[in-house]
């Protein structure tokens, strides 16, 4: 369906209204894309589009996605980091696919992707 | 950078580091001319004259680091095309970058997604008021983010699932503009 009016819009609401109750998260995720110029000259804004849209899709209800700027590992952008309480796992090197892989492993299903983790603090070693 | 509109996210960046609460993005294409002119304004907290001067400066950041090339990479941009950077801020009431370019110039990067762009701002800051303008000669549409979200009742709850709808629309109405069928005033 091509979204072309206002009036789309509404209809897409009444529909996401029905979907959001069915569904209650349990984990308070905090999702952070890192966007300094570095990040979204390697495609954050790519990455950032992919999680929204992947947290959208799966009707995901408690997480937060937010941005950060550089924080000097410019050759791992775009850098991803996921947050839950103390615990912060900062992926590097993330593409749109590898974001929604770590939405449904990580955040879904509480699996950390060891391979593309650059730092994890708050957590113990497994 | 690849797009015009990734230049774009960057400089809003700068805008709501500055703790703006109200940005408007405004392209304007002129054909006859040949001129592209990008303004991106907002009410953040501004710069004093010593750290206006320093912003062309890849070795200058604002952000406590030792390198800041968000503003240099446009400003070079636009001597490529032909044209160039003017920045006007004031402490305490915000700041207007405008980029103007020479519209066929061959190192002038496509537009590129600019739905993703205003889709990812909306996203990560709720909070701020989004305007855009794009206007191609007698052509435009605008769009502001609060009226959208007043007029569409945006909640917490339905907000992430809405926005990529609204991206759509956005792509929509470029769509429209582009192809020259008419105005949009929404």
């Amino acid at each position: 369906m091509k979204i072309s009016s206002i009036e789309d819009l509404r209809r897409i609401k009444e529909e996401a209204q029905k979907r959001t109750l069915l569904r209650e998260g349990k984990a308070d995720y905090r999702v952070v894309v890192h966007m300094g110029t570095c990040g979204i000259a390697a495609g954050a804004r790519e990455v950032m589009s992919a999680i929204l849209d992947e947290i959208a899709k799966r009707g995901l209800t408690n997480v937060m996605v937010t941005q950060a700027g550089c924080i000097g590992l410019c050759d791992r952008e775009p850098l991803v980091s996921v947050e839950k309480g103390e615990e912060r796992i900062l992926y590097g090197d993330i593409t749109p696919d590898r974001a929604r892989q770590i939405i449904a492993s990580h955040l879904v299903n509480g699996q950390i992707v060891g391979d593309w983790v650059v730092h994890a603090e708050g957590r113990a070693r497994r | 950078m690849k797009e015009l509109s990734l230049h774009i996210l960057d400089v809003v960046e700068n805008s709501l580091r500055a703790k703006a609460k109200k940005v408007r993005i405004s392209i304007l294409e002129d054909t006859r001319e040949n001129r592209l002119e990008l303004v991106i304004e907002d009410d953040g907290e501004g710069m004093d004259e010593e750290t206006l001067k320093m912003v062309r400066d890849p070795f200058f950041s604002g952000q406590g680091k030792k390198v800041g090339m968000g503003i240099p990479l446009l400003d070079q941009l636009t001597r490529q095309c032909e044209g160039n950077l003017e920045i006007l801020s004031e402490k305490g009431k915000g700041t207007t970058v405008r980029a103007t370019f020479q519209r066929d110039n061959l190192d002038l990067p496509p537009l590129g997604k600019l739905a993703d762009t205003l889709f990812v701002i909306m996203a990560s800051h709720p909070e701020v008021e989004l305007e855009f303008i794009h206007r191609i000669d007698d052509c435009q549409w605008l769009f502001n983010s609060k009226k959208v979200e007043e007029e569409l009742d945006l909640t917490e709850e339905n907000r992430g699932v809405l926005l990529p709808a609204i991206r759509e629309w956005i792509e929509y109405q470029e769509e429209i503009l582009k192809g020259g069928i008419g105005n949009e005033d929404k």
